[in-house]
């Protein structure tokens, strides 16, 4: 049955079963390959996107719950990958394979519009079902720290007192 | 780009991935340097141009370059990448050293993605953390033969000596005068003039290095934080089917019958086709089931699952994993076959002041990647073309031909970035299977597997029980080490018979250990697998290091000294052994690297527990009850890891981890960032390996299905604060990847009963500390 989405800024129309999840939707119907398939089963926040500014898993949301709303993928986070999370997650080298990561800023964007100074309890609250097996978790954290000061006019790159976790000998 | 993507088969389709336009097959040397382009290839017998006029006929020379170097006309420089990116930033770190001993202008380096192709590149294997110990000599070579052959186009052209001139950062300098050249605009007498004698070939010092060991930004990060990253799955073919496929829940079982009558109801599901078991034990080749052929991954999911099929589940249909257990530690109560001796292990036991046995045991684990494993292939007139996120493309090319019986020539492999890999993506049954049904439909297909599919027909870490026995004279020195072993060989995956681990498998970090101790035996007992065995980061180092870490912590406590003290008064004298003259029985294997470059050398092991006794605070104020710290050291994968975790055990059994020590000595480190990355990434998931992770058999099935019942650490549990400290060393680099994870399993188990006095030797902790408060000490 043809749907209508909104997706990152775009009405687009698809003619897909009512039940097919909104992340394969977006993968194979709208080939935005950015949101990733982790677990099929709300598990795991690979396939975070935002519906209605509100981070979402799509791997078992029907496409028919999103008909009419408006959905950001990793693609649509900012016209030219300067979001605030952008910017922190390269400035802190936060991914090593980088299959969770989109999932991972996803829920940190929606994260931020909401707290915009969370603290390390906030962070855990909102990304504990973010699974990451190469285990990036450190540098997400103090990524989301950065990302909030750079968010709310914070200092330059390489200024942040948000630092790496790790320490340079 | 000057330089047009090259690709190995005129066939190959428009496809988005970093990996398409990435081989130089003959022509294309020969349309590169028609353009005037500058094509450099280094091996392990030297670097050369590959010239235009002498022609290049791989096939005739036993020559196996490592690393392509293309230079353009406008000065764009472009470095294939032979090995596979999975997070540890081998795609960063070979252009960096490349890059650096050029003296290049990162601003116009770029990264491609090699074909499977190991005539032309020697190993590309991405296993045992091999990439930078088997390659960095080698990557410095090419990079410093350019840029000798460079500055020798500069002084020819300006006819001054090359000793006037000098590359500095994109272009070649006459000293004296200040005149430049950009590398760009050498690249046409660079082709004509002698390659540079070796002489002349100056590998740079430490100090003149710019970016070799030091921190640089990963090639793939902006792609990676704009969704344009391309992974297996996201490699899209016109025309490509999806496929998802119903394996047997038993490994070796087969299809008895199929109803797919509901399944082929589904909109979109186009095909059902069988794929027939491969004959056990299996190896690399697919298990066979059926799959569904759809237009989409949610027809193909949901034809898969109204599938109503009746199999035979074969040999193994009684696999269960308590009763394995079980047997496993009756198998390490009986003498086993030695893999190491020293001395008379009996008598040294018998005549100690002290003796004391201890039994551990780990589960099977699972990878579980956040990448499912998924393929993609096109198979037309006897030729097979895959994409795929393999650590491994010659297995999966020599695989796919023997599983399609066509020549290996004929199969071509793209390397797409992995999203994990962990061992289970070197394994390439997934392209076969893609292979297949591709060949069958006539269509390009992408077989796509499930988290499920992931965790119940992977290649799984073997479940392991170790008896550890050491004598302690009266001082508490230990005189006396047996360590028996039983767990299911690797090799059972690919050979009938097998009937127990390999004595090499003990060199994996059992056998090898840097303890001083004057009897030692190291055995290994019958184990025979039910399941398909594959390797996980650290591979058997990961149960040896849990085993012997928390051992080595017991005869502490048992001798009554402080765990670190006691660790560094095992470990000796300072002293460099040849282990193959010193007890490991034939092959005495070192991670593939010899005896005389990388002896086990107990001083650096003691350095790296110094650094972290030093680094944690371990000699601080004591902790209050509910927090420990643990330490443990481990040599694996040729470096040497010590850790100190400190951890914070609430009422509930919950384990915390505030505080985590990692000490390194990897030799020279590339790219130190992402040598720490991996260590915060091994503690991590040595934290799930030990506190959480558990795959369970009953009747021959996995019981686990996902991430409700698989647990693996998130968020919440992880390390507030992990300082990783690298011994600076210019010595021969060891593995990076894989050494965080073994002392890790230890040190966790130490700190755990340092903080409630519980010990425990059965993996997963998982429930087992609830109510800690009310126990004492086992």
């Amino acid at each position: 049955m043809p749907i209508t989405l909104k997706v990152n800024g775009k009405t687009r129309t698809v003619d897909v079963p009512a039940d097919m999840p909104l992340l394969w939707v977006l993968r194979d119907e709208l080939d935005l390959k950015g949101t990733k398939f982790g677990c099929g089963a709300n598990r795991c926040g690979a396939c975070t996107v935002h519906v209605n500014g509100v981070a979402q898993r799509t791997c078992t949301m029907p496409v028919s719950r999103a008909a009419g709303a408006d959905i950001t993928t990793i693609e649509g986070l900012s016209p030219d990958g300067t979001h605030a999370v952008q910017q922190a997650w390269e400035e802190l080298d936060v991914p090593q394979c980088g299959y969770c990561q989109a999932g991972q800023m996803m829920a940190t964007a929606s994260l931020l519009a909401k707290t915009p100074k969370p603290t390390d309890a906030d962070i855990d609250a909102a990304l504990n079902t973010n699974l990451c097996r190469c285990a990036t978790y450190l540098r997400i954290r103090a990524a989301v720290h950065r990302a909030a000061e750079i968010k709310a006019g914070g200092a330059a790159v390489g200024s942040s007192g948000a630092s790496k976790n790790t320490k340079e000998d | 780009m000057a330089v047009p993507a090259a690709t190995d088969t005129a066939a190959t389709p428009a496809v988005d991935t970093p990996s398409t336009s990435t081989e130089p097959a003959r022509r294309d040397f020969l349309k590169v340097l028609g353009m005037g382009g500058l094509l450099i290839a280094a091996s392990s017998v030297g670097v050369r141009r590959l010239e235009a006029a002498a022609g290049f006929a791989p096939s005739a020379e036993p020559w196996e370059p490592h690393a392509y170097i293309r230079l353009g006309d406008d000065g764009l420089i472009t470095i294939i990448c032979h090995r596979s990116e999975m997070g540890q930033g081998i795609r960063t770190t070979m252009p960096m050293i490349i890059a650096d001993e050029m003296d290049a202008n990162w601003a116009l380096c770029r990264v491609e993605q090699g074909l499977g192709n190991e005539p032309k590149y020697g190993s590309q294997n991405t296993d045992g953390s091999t990439s930078i110990r088997d390659f960095l000599q080698k990557y410095r070579e090419a990079g410093a033969t350019v840029r000798a052959l460079l500055e020798d186009a500069a002084a020819k052209e300006w006819a001054v000596a090359s000793s006037e001139v000098q590359a500095r950062n994109g272009e070649v300098v006459h000293v004296a005068s200040g005149r430049t050249k950009a590398f760009g605009a050498l690249v046409a007498t660079a082709r004509t003039i002698p390659m540079p004698a070796a002489t002349r070939v100056r590998i740079k010092t430490p100090a003149e290095r710019k970016w070799e060991g030091k921190a640089m930004p990963s090639i793939d990060l902006v792609p990676m934080t704009t969704g344009g990253a391309i992974f297996g799955a996201d490699v899209r073919l016109p025309g490509m089917k999806v496929a998802a496929i119903a394996r047997p829940p038993v490994w070796g079982g087969t299809v008895l019958s199929v109803d797919d009558s509901l399944a082929k109801q589904v909109a979109g599901v186009e095909r059902i086709v069988r794929i027939p078991a491969s004959p056990m034990p299996g190896g690399f080749l697919p298990l066979g089931g059926v799959a569904v052929i759809a237009t989409n991954t949610w027809a193909a999911m949901k034809g898969r699952d109204a599938l109503r099929i009746t199999w035979n589940h074969g040999p193994n249909a009684s696999y269960d994993s308590a009763a394995y257990k079980t047997s496993l530690q009756e198998s390490v109560r009986r003498p086993g076959a030695a893999g190491r001796t020293n001395g008379d292990v009996e008598r040294g036991l018998t005549t100690a002041a002290r003796r004391v046995t201890a039994e551990y045991y780990m589960p099977h684990l699972s990878h579980a990647q956040m990448e499912p494993v998924v393929a993609v292939a096109q198979v037309t007139n006897g030729k097979a073309e895959v994409w795929a996120p393999t650590q491994s493309p010659m297995d999966a090319r020599k695989t796919v031909a023997e599983y399609l019986k066509l020549d290996v020539a004929n199969v071509s492999v793209h390397v797409t970035l992995l999203g994990g890999g962990f061992g289970r993506k070197s394994k390439p049954d997934f392209i076969c299977e893609a292979a297949f049904l591709s060949r069958e439909v006539g269509a390009p297909v992408r077989v796509q597997w499930t988290r499920e599919d992931d965790l119940r027909h992977s290649y799984l870490h073997s479940p392991a029980a170790h008896r550890l026995e050491a004598g302690l004279d009266a001082a508490g020195k230990v005189v006396a080490w047996r360590h028996r072993s039983a767990y299911p060989a690797i090799s059972a995956t690919f050979a009938p018979k097998v009937t127990g681990a390999e004595p090499d498998e003990l060199t994996n970090g059992a056998s090898d250990i840097p303890f001083d101790i004057p009897n030692m035996q190291v055995e290994i007992c019958p184990a025979v697998a039910h399941t398909r065995i594959g390797w996980y980061r650290s591979v058997n180092a990961i149960h040896h290091g849990f085993a012997i870490g928390s051992f080595v912590d017991e005869l502490a406590r048992a001798a009554k000294q402080d765990p670190a003290d006691f660790l560094l008064a095992l470990l000796g004298p300072d002293r460099r052994v040849d282990l193959s003259q010193a007890g490991l029985v034939k092959p005495a294997s070192n991670y593939g690297a010899t005896w005389t470059d990388h002896p086990l050398d107990s001083a650096r092991a003691r350095r790296v527990v110094e650094l972290a006794i030093e680094k944690s605070g371990w000699r601080g104020p004591a902790l209050a009850r509910g927090r420990g710290r643990g330490i443990a050291v481990h040599r694996s994968f040729l470096s040497y890891v010590a850790m100190v975790v400190e951890v914070e055990v609430l009422p509930d059994g919950t384990v915390l981890v505030p505080r985590a020590t990692v000490a390194v000595d990897a030799g020279f480190v590339a790219n130190p960032d992402r040598a720490r990355a991996q260590m915060e990434g091994a503690l991590i998931m040595a934290m799930s390996n030990v506190l959480s992770s558990e795959v369970t058999f009953a009747a021959g099935r996995v019981v686990q299905s996902n991430f409700r019942d698989y647990g693996v650490t998130r968020m919440r549990a992880a390390p507030r604060q992990v300082d990783v400290h690298l011994v600076p060393s210019e010595g021969l680099p060891g593995g990076i990847g894989e050494p965080g994870v073994p002392p890790a399993c230890g040190a966790i188990a130490n700190a755990i009963f340092a903080a409630t006095g519980v010990r425990v030797r059965e993996l997963p902790v998982g429930r087992q500390l609830a109510g800690w408060q009310t126990r004492s000490s086992n």
